[in-house]
């Protein structure tokens, strides 16, 4: 699985880090990033819940290219 | 869908609820309207009115429509939010890339870590208040002892405004959003923003360690704020800081009162916290009536919303859409109620989110977790509560055990 997060648009919601708070978390600025170890999303089914859940469309996520 | 010409009168937005946690049953027909109604507001104007929950999704991210207050044509609710068109807005009244600017500066202190951080201090303040309730009631008006306290206490702290001063700042707070007249609400703005201005004024004296200090001695200093701007921005976090959370707060207890079954539950089972809260915050969508104004033609729908025309979003209709949401008047803690509009959704979604969420939690498991026998102490259809043009909760809460 591919995570892509788009920085410029993210606005530090946190709803990524809520829903899969096993793969994202917000650097000290308060954007969405991912977990060391986790940046293939480790197979957590709730990747794509916290894509969905990002007010601003700023994650996507894609099967490996 | 039923199509829009067959609705020959619009229906008038907003209306007052019949009770506190249900949509008003004047919004019936804006129910079976989906995704998109007319409304016509208080002043007679025509609107457009968003009822379908992936519709909301979709214009809510959408840049043609704007939140700025200040433009020719914006919609209003009430003549209150037109007596306060005069200052400039900050965050939720601007428009990127200015508001991209300010929020930037501001979710730091914001941030999930942020919140499960402030979670032990957040939790003294609820305890110290319980402990004060119970030395002295029974029995208690939750809002004054409780509900109203704890966000206005959090807020405070991670603002640097002096809680010494919340009589006067709730006060005034409490006119803004539901003053008796426009000219009421304009004149409690300006006493806010006098008090605001004069505390900015201290800060840059003596730094405390509140954002407002760190905002002063780094963003003003700096000249990435203007004055003025910081001062709206205080006003912003200080008011939605408190009266949101406390409505929440008093609206969420008034209605698991009134579901013994889910309270029960929750109680049986303490880790469905944090799913109640999100469905409490379907279910009540306090904030019932986000505005917008289209600056372009949008073909959406089926249909051109005209750039000029106003947007109203009613989170209490979206959050009930029974495509996404089954049984959707119904409180169930196994729904998954997270996708809700509740705090907003786009650049605008809530800035405290997270410690709303982490306030809410704290607040509305350890009161009853504290107090097991907690009652109305009144019957529940005499407790007065707010009208419907401005944020949804109770205006008392007469409580014993």
């Amino acid at each position: 699985m591919r995570i892509r997060i788009d920085k410029d648009r993210c606005i530090g919601a946190g709803q990524c880090a809520l829903t899969a708070p096993g793969v994202f978390t917000q650097d000290d600025d308060g954007f969405s990033t991912l977990l060391p170890g986790r940046e293939d999303g480790g197979g957590d089914p709730l990747v794509r819940e916290a894509a969905r859940a990002c007010p601003v469309g700023a994650i996507t996520v894609s099967e490996d290219d | 869908m039923t199509d829009l010409t067959e609705l020959s009168e619009p229906v008038a937005f907003p209306q007052d609820r019949s009770c506190p946690y249900h949509p008003p049953t004047g919004y019936d027909p804006l129910r079976a309207t989906r995704p998109l109604a007319r409304i016509r507001l208080y002043d007679g104007r025509p609107a457009w009115l968003v009822t379908g929950h992936g519709l909301a999704r979709d214009l809510l991210v959408d840049p043609r429509l704007s939140t700025d207050p200040t433009r020719s044509g914006f919609p209003a609710t009430t003549p209150r939010f037109v007596a306060v068109r005069n200052r400039k807005p900050a965050l939720l009244g601007v428009d990127d890339p200015r508001h991209r600017t300010q929020r930037r500066m501001m979710i730091p202190s914001f941030t999930l870590r942020r919140a499960t951080e402030l979670r032990p201090r957040i939790q003294e303040i609820v305890d110290h208040l319980l402990d004060e309730m119970t030395a002295q009631g029974p029995p208690a008006e939750l809002v004054r002892a409780f509900a109203l306290p704890v966000p206005s206490t959090v807020i405070c702290a991670l603002l640097g405004v002096p809680y010494a001063d919340h009589e006067f700042f709730e006060a005034q707070s409490r006119r803004l959003l539901r003053g008796p007249t426009a000219e009421d609400t304009q004149d409690a703005r300006d006493r806010l923003y006098a008090y605001l201005d004069a505390l900015i004024d201290r800060k840059q004296r003596q730094a405390g360690e509140g954002l407002l200090d760190e905002l002063v001695q780094q963003r003003l200093s700096e000249g990435e704020l203007d004055r003025e701007e910081l001062t709206a921005l205080a006003m912003i976090l200080l008011v939605a800081g408190h009266e949101t959370t406390a409505n929440m707060i008093s609206l969420g207890t008034y209605t698991l009162l009134l579901h013994p079954d889910r309270l029960a539950e929750l109680r049986a089972d303490p880790s469905l916290l944090p799913t109640a809260v999100e469905e409490l915050m379907r279910m009540l969508s306090i904030a019932d009536g986000l505005l917008r104004l289209a600056t372009e033609d949008i073909e959406i729908a089926g249909t051109t919303i005209r750039a000029g025309e106003g947007v109203v979003f009613s989170t209490s209709v979206i959050n009930r859409d029974e495509d996404v949401y089954p049984a959707p008047d119904t409180l169930d803690w196994h729904r998954p109620a997270r996708h809700h509009v509740a705090f907003g959704f786009g650049i605008h979604q809530c800035l405290g989110q997270n410690l709303a969420r982490a306030e809410l939690e704290i607040a509305l498991g350890t009161l009853f977790e504290r107090v097991p026998t907690l009652r109305l102490a009144a019957p529940p259809d005499e407790i007065p509560f707010k009208p419907g043009d401005t944020i949804q909760g109770m205006l008392e809460l007469p409580v014993s055990w």
